[in-house]
């Protein structure tokens, strides 16, 4: 509760002031949302024994990954941006997928 | 001889394929059952990984799937489920994340799976009504400077010393990654005013302000402390942003 505020008392009013002009006060009357909420649909939690195609090995693969696929690098978006470096993707086009 | 598998013996054998299945898994005709512990062991794991791209589908999109599911694979052995909520897993992703290997040079994926986290929170945090400009109108102005507010049980900050809110939201929008600059710090505010969870970049200083308007200090107080970090730290806007996000409860709703 400093006095010595560099935000002096009329300064926070002030803004206070900037910010609930113009537009903002008719804004979003939140939680007011015309949707109902579905509890429980989160996450699928499938704990279920779909497991579709590719997936079979997924608990039983014996595969070393470390030594070997990890060699392998991310496939995804992510290479599609400059990494630091300044190498656009930087990476090794992949030579081979991944074991399923 | 043995009929009976002590839980760790159980869990071990379950989240790693080379071990054997535990003494004691018999079948129906009371013979060793490798192949059905192997489905059940294929099933858990399974479940496990979808779980996890389902928590983390920016991290799964950015890395691609099939290292995804591969990288998930070892995360699982490293970090078994500590609850029956699938919703509480992968609390220790980011850690997993900043100090697996071959993503390292993606330095910006452990925010993003702390965004993830933070927007699964905000997604199961209970319903509250917002804080609105109405109520801060509301508030006699010889009182602002004294103002406390109560967080809102979504509302998340975020800071990153990369892009992560940019990289977060183009990913999960399916948006063009390729004009973002991963190495550009941004501040991110994660909320759920309605039912729906928003995220968005905040402005320099105006993390600090939230978070300490969070942490139960003054409006001017909070205010003070974003100027001192940031001198240009522009007040009306940060006050706009915790407004639109609905950032924080509805007075007299403080639980």
């Amino acid at each position: 509760m400093s006095k010595n505020s560099i935000i002096g008392a009329s300064a926070v009013a002030g803004a206070v002031a900037m910010a609930l002009s113009g537009a903002t006060l008719v804004a979003t009357s939140t939680g007011a949302a015309a949707a109902e909420k579905c509890y429980g649909v989160s996450l699928a939690g499938d704990n279920d024994c779909a497991a579709g195609p590719g997936t079979t090995c997924a608990g039983t693969s014996t595969v070393d990954y470390q030594g070997n696929a990890w060699t392998s690098v991310p496939n995804g978006t992510c290479l599609t941006m400059d990494v630091p470096g300044g190498r656009k993707g930087s990476l090794e086009p992949l030579d081979r997928d991944l074991p399923a | 001889m043995q009929t009976t598998v002590s839980n760790r013996e159980f869990t071990a054998a379950l989240s790693d394929p080379e071990k054997a299945t535990p003494e004691g898994i018999r079948g129906p005709d009371r013979k060793k059952s490798a192949k059905r512990f192997d489905i059940y062991r294929n099933n858990v794991i399974y479940g496990l990984i979808e779980a996890l791209g389902d928590i983390f589908p920016a991290v799964e999109r950015l890395v691609g799937e099939n290292f995804f599911r591969d990288m998930a694979r070892l995360y699982i052995r490293a970090n078994p489920p500590d609850s029956p909520l699938l919703f509480r897993y992968g609390k220790a992703m980011p850690d997993f994340l900043a100090t697996f290997e071959p993503v390292a040079h993606l330095s910006y994926l452990p925010d993003i799976a702390r965004i993830e986290l933070a927007w699964l929170d905000a997604f199961h945090a209970a319903d509250r009504s917002c804080f609105s400009a109405a109520d801060l109108a509301a508030a006699p102005e010889s009182q602002l400077d004294d103002l406390r507010l109560t967080p809102h049980p979504a509302t998340r900050v975020i800071r990153s010393r990369s892009a992560a809110v940019s990289i977060f939201s183009a990913t999960r929008s399916g948006a063009s990654l390729s004009e973002i600059d991963p190495t550009a710090p941004e501040d991110g505010l994660v909320t759920r005013p309605g039912h729906d969870v928003q995220i968005r970049r905040l402005p320099p200083g105006a993390a600090t302000f939230l978070q300490s308007l969070i942490d139960g200090a003054r409006l001017a107080d909070a205010a003070e402390a974003a100027g001192l970090e940031y001198a240009e730290f522009d007040l009306p806007a940060a006050i706009r942003a915790m407004l639109e996000a609905g950032a924080f409860n509805k007075r007299g709703q403080e639980t």
